[in-house]
């Protein structure tokens, strides 16, 4: 209440003002989703004709890379929450850097079993320790890391600062992932979205790879905020007033 | 991709096992995450409680 009244432009990092108005905006999200992964699908398996070399089995990339994306942008979304309630000290923040956790170590596991999925037909094994795959499973720890360290301190508001020194510590790992097939000589190809082939194959395909990117983006979107809900009302059950 | 009927689509020229096992994977989470959410919203919800 506090908050609320103080300090005007942080009215929606108080719970009770935040928790009606993310139930307001789940459904309009996951709807979003849902169209977006429609059509995304769509492009993927009846646009984009089939590859001259490695068949259909390239097809995992509508799926492989946005989730790999996906990895990335949550820990840093969830390292800049954690962050926030580092220097704001904000209740909010905390509660969305955990909200944010699963969805992220959710996508990290998806980027490593559809990449070691695609690596056994084109590469002839699933998995390899070069530099693109062991940062990207270094960042699986970390995500669960950080779940497991906020959830075994028992006083919330410590654990959470707790978890945004990890988080911020791990942030150093995402331009490693980001960079290492430039800076180290990988399995693992290089940029994914190249114009090498021809321009309108490269633009379906990047069509198809943006819908997809921007149907997870809706997805994590909702799943968090519903999740946030679920803290909140655990953690401070006199915030939900109404909904 | 040349539509050239169901089983054709399916079996997604000989890599079937990678490319459905990709996208059944993912989908399978993120139906779980979804599930998980309905299932504690239930479970954490007081039915006495400040919400209408």
């Amino acid at each position: 209440m506090q908050a609320l009244l103080s300090v005007h432009w942080f009215k929606f990092s108080s719970p009770t003002s935040f928790y009606p108005l993310a139930g307001r905006m789940v459904p309009w999200f996951f709807s979003a989703a849902l169209l977006l992964g429609i059509a995304g699908l769509y492009v993927a398996f009846f646009v984009v004709p089939t590859d001259s070399q490695q068949g259909e089995s390239y097809r995992i990339i509508f799926v492989h890379v946005p989730a790999a994306w996906m990895s990335m942008f949550i820990y840093l979304l969830m390292a800049g929450w954690a962050g926030a309630g580092l220097v704001f000290n904000t209740r909010l923040s905390g509660m969305m850097a955990r909200a944010l956790a699963p969805t992220g170590a959710m996508f990290t596991f998806i980027a490593l079993w559809t990449g070691a999925l695609w690596g056994k037909p084109t590469w002839g094994t699933w998995w390899v320790w070069d530099a693109r795959l062991t940062s990207e499973l270094i960042l699986l720890f970390l995500y669960i890391g950080f779940m497991s360290l906020v959830a075994a301190i028992e006083d919330d508001r410590r654990a959470d600062r707790a978890g945004a020194v990890l988080a911020l510590v791990g942030v150093v790992n995402i331009p490693i992932i980001y960079f290492s097939v430039v800076w180290w000589n990988t399995l693992h190809q290089g940029a994914s979205v190249s114009l090498k082939s021809a321009p309108k194959m490269a633009s379906t395909m990047l069509l198809g790879m943006l819908l997809m990117a921007l149907a997870f983006w809706m997805y994590t979107i909702a799943v968090s905020l519903w999740r946030v809900r679920g803290i909140i009302r655990e953690r401070e059950p006199r915030a939900v007033v109404k909904d | 991709m040349q539509w050239a009927g169901w089983s054709e689509f399916w079996a997604m020229g000989g890599y079937a096992l990678y490319v459905w096992g990709s996208f059944a994977v993912t989908l399978a989470f993120m139906a779980a995450e979804v599930l998980i959410l309905r299932m504690r919203e239930r479970a954490t919800r007081n039915p006495a409680g400040h919400e209408t």
